[in-house]
């Protein structure tokens, strides 16, 4: 027996050494994992990003199972929809697995880069990092709102007819752009082959280039932690650092403990509430899309509704339309407006601690506004909120010098 | 060429930024059938043939809605009461005078039709293309006490008045767009075709 087990040992290692003379597998698996050396003070904030490769991984698969039956076309893709809740084996799950992922997609990956809002994660050498993570969010964004063409509801309609007008606020070429986008001149059978296309091969090819770009620029500078301090400032003899620990096994582990934890939640939401009371699945959007009548009232899906309630709040076409874009870009400036000399909120000052609360506050009070019918009163509160949004961004180069700091430790705490 | 083995680096920088222009243009050319494919299809721009309406049951302060390209079409009879709320709102309105492009000629007047009684809109709003509510009634009490009747948009709030004028303040640049028709007789109307008359 002792010697059947050595032999398949063997075997296993001369099978190893046969491909690393051929590919860098052991030389990439120790790059990126078990020699690759985080901060040893990951705290909560620091499950969301392996949360939102998990999901991503979610959506890629139930995604390509749902591509087996859903028919692309005006004619059928609601029915096709309804096919797969009722008469596809396990087809519901598949379903709900991927419209709830999409929802809590947005839920990670708001909380991810809250995380970097709390620690200053897009501070110098992470603007790369950053950048490419808004792009991510961008590409996500485009990537939810035409997956929820598909299923051809009423909302799915209307929210795209919206959407698309947006791009005719343009000048000039706005009207030959929405046209160029729905490839007709009203929202229609052509427009839902083509976001599919979008969706299932376009898009998705981005959103993992870009994520490989994202992990590559933060393995390149290392990760930031709570403390907002280099743990490469004090390095053994060896040159790893002294509170640095290896991804692999430490938080490998830690982080399949967060997976675990959020698949759970995530199957009660499938399994008990999959539309989560018209939030992650519109009530509107279970009637088939009627291009002569739009619902009473129409809101996009809770993770545009802070971005929407913006482009409510102002006046003028053109104008919302800059501002509802101009809330999502004006992140990717972040690492050069904040002028603070920490970069964590651990040694910020008050200053910064009440912009953050305000800042948390408008979005949060921007996504409920954006999910309410407009009201004169309402309206107004979600100009101010819209005031807060973008001062928080905008006065940040005053505030962040002005504001007092604490010393900054040299070592994690 | 020089014979003692040194680069003339300038021929090479010519010879590289000349194939680079030449790719270049090719490249443009390639992208060409890329976009126009994304243009609507030789079918999207035939369909949209005119529809005929039958007006003659539409009662008096009544909508009808029917498609055409696509779009809802709405046929409102107006009330005289509706029309004569129509003068007086100069000052509230953004385009009072319909001196933007967004109607033919024969509808460029006061109530922004062809015959006063009867108003034919495409029923989309110039804001994002939502397809607003019909809310004749004037006052209504979720639109304020000086709502004199028209049309509001539920996504964003536009409001409209019986001819479709757009009123100022809200996101919606434009009045509603009204469309190329004609009356065939009393009772019927034409949508989409007007026999050049504009």
């Amino acid at each position: 027996m002792r010697s059947v087990m050595s032999n398949a040992r063997e075997l296993m290692l001369w099978g190893l050494d046969w491909v690393d003379s051929r590919f860098p597998l052991t030389k990439m698996w120790k790059e990126q994992a078990s020699e690759y050396y985080a901060p040893k003070n990951f705290n909560f904030w620091y499950f969301f990003g392996s949360l939102a490769l998990v999901v991503l991984v979610n959506q890629l698969l139930t995604g390509i199972w749902l591509t087996m039956n859903y028919k692309p076309s005006a004619q059928d893709a609601f029915a096709s929809v309804e096919y797969i809740m009722r008469d596809v084996d396990w087809g519901w799950l598949i379903r709900y697995m991927h419209s709830t992922g999409a929802s809590m997609f947005f839920v990670v990956v708001y909380l991810h880069m809250f995380r970097g809002l709390l620690y200053g994660s897009y501070r110098k050498p992470r603007e790369l990092v950053w950048i490419f993570g808004v792009l991510i969010f961008l590409v996500l964004m485009g990537e939810a709102f035409m997956g929820y063409l598909l299923p051809w509801g009423q909302m799915s309609y209307w929210g795209a007819q919206v959407i698309i007008s947006l791009f005719g606020a343009v000048p000039v070429v706005g009207e030959a752009l929405s046209q160029l986008i729905r490839g007709d001149f009203v929202v229609s059978d052509a427009t839902l082959n083509r976001f599919f296309a979008l969706h299932v091969i376009a898009m998705p090819l981005v959103l993992l280039g870009l994520v490989m770009a994202h992990l590559m620029a933060l393995h390149e500078v290392g990760s930031n932690n709570p403390d907002g301090i280099e743990i490469h400032d004090n390095e053994d003899e060896n040159g790893i650092p002294l509170d640095g620990i290896a991804m692999h096994p430490y938080y490998t582990i830690k982080d399949i403990f967060g997976v675990v934890i959020f698949l759970a939640v995530a199957a009660v939401i499938i399994f008990f509430a999959p539309e989560f009371g018209g939030y992650f699945l519109e009530h509107a959007n279970f009637q088939p899309a009627d291009s002569l009548q739009t619902p009473v009232h129409i809101a996009p899906v809770w993770y545009f509704t802070p971005f929407y309630a913006i482009l409510r709040a102002i006046p003028d076409k053109l104008g919302g339309v800059i501002g509802m874009g101009g809330a999502v870009m004006i992140l990717a400036l972040l690492p050069w407006l904040d002028r603070s000399n920490v970069r964590s909120i651990r040694y910020k000052g008050p200053v910064y601690k009440i912009a953050l609360t305000l800042f948390v506050i408008s979005f949060l009070g921007l996504g409920y506004l954006g999910m309410n019918p407009p009201s004169p009163t309402y309206t107004l509160i979600a100009r101010v909120l819209s005031v807060i949004y973008f001062l928080f961004f905008l006065a940040m180069p005053i505030y962040s010098r002005l504001d007092s700091t604490k010393p900054v430790p040299d070592r994690l705490t | 060429m020089s014979n003692d083995g040194g680069v003339d680096t300038s021929r090479r920088r010519f010879l590289t930024v000349a194939t680079a222009a030449v790719g270049g243009v090719g490249a443009v050319f390639g992208a060409y059938p890329f976009l126009a494919a994304m243009q609507p299809s030789a079918r999207a721009e035939a369909a949209g043939a005119p529809v005929e309406v039958d007006i003659s049951k539409l009662e008096p302060g009544a909508r009808l809605t029917v498609e055409w390209r696509g779009k809802p079409v709405w046929v409102v009879r107006r009330t005289p009461e509706m029309l004569s709320k129509l003068t007086g709102l100069g000052s509230e309105l953004r385009d009072p005078n319909s001196d933007q492009d967004q109607q033919p000629s024969y509808a460029k007047n006061a109530h922004r039709s062809i015959k006063p009684e009867f108003l034919v809109l495409v029923g989309i709003c110039t804001h994002l293309g939502c397809s607003p509510t019909y809310r004749p009634e004037p006052g209504a009490s979720d639109l304020g006490s000086n709502w004199p009747g028209g049309f509001f948009c539920p996504c964003h709030g536009s409001r409209f008045d019986m001819a479709g004028r757009v009123f100022a303040g809200v996101p919606a640049p434009l009045n509603m767009a009204v469309p190329p028709y004609r009356f065939v007789g009393d009772t019927r109307v034409v949508i989409g075709d007007d026999k050049g008359a504009a």
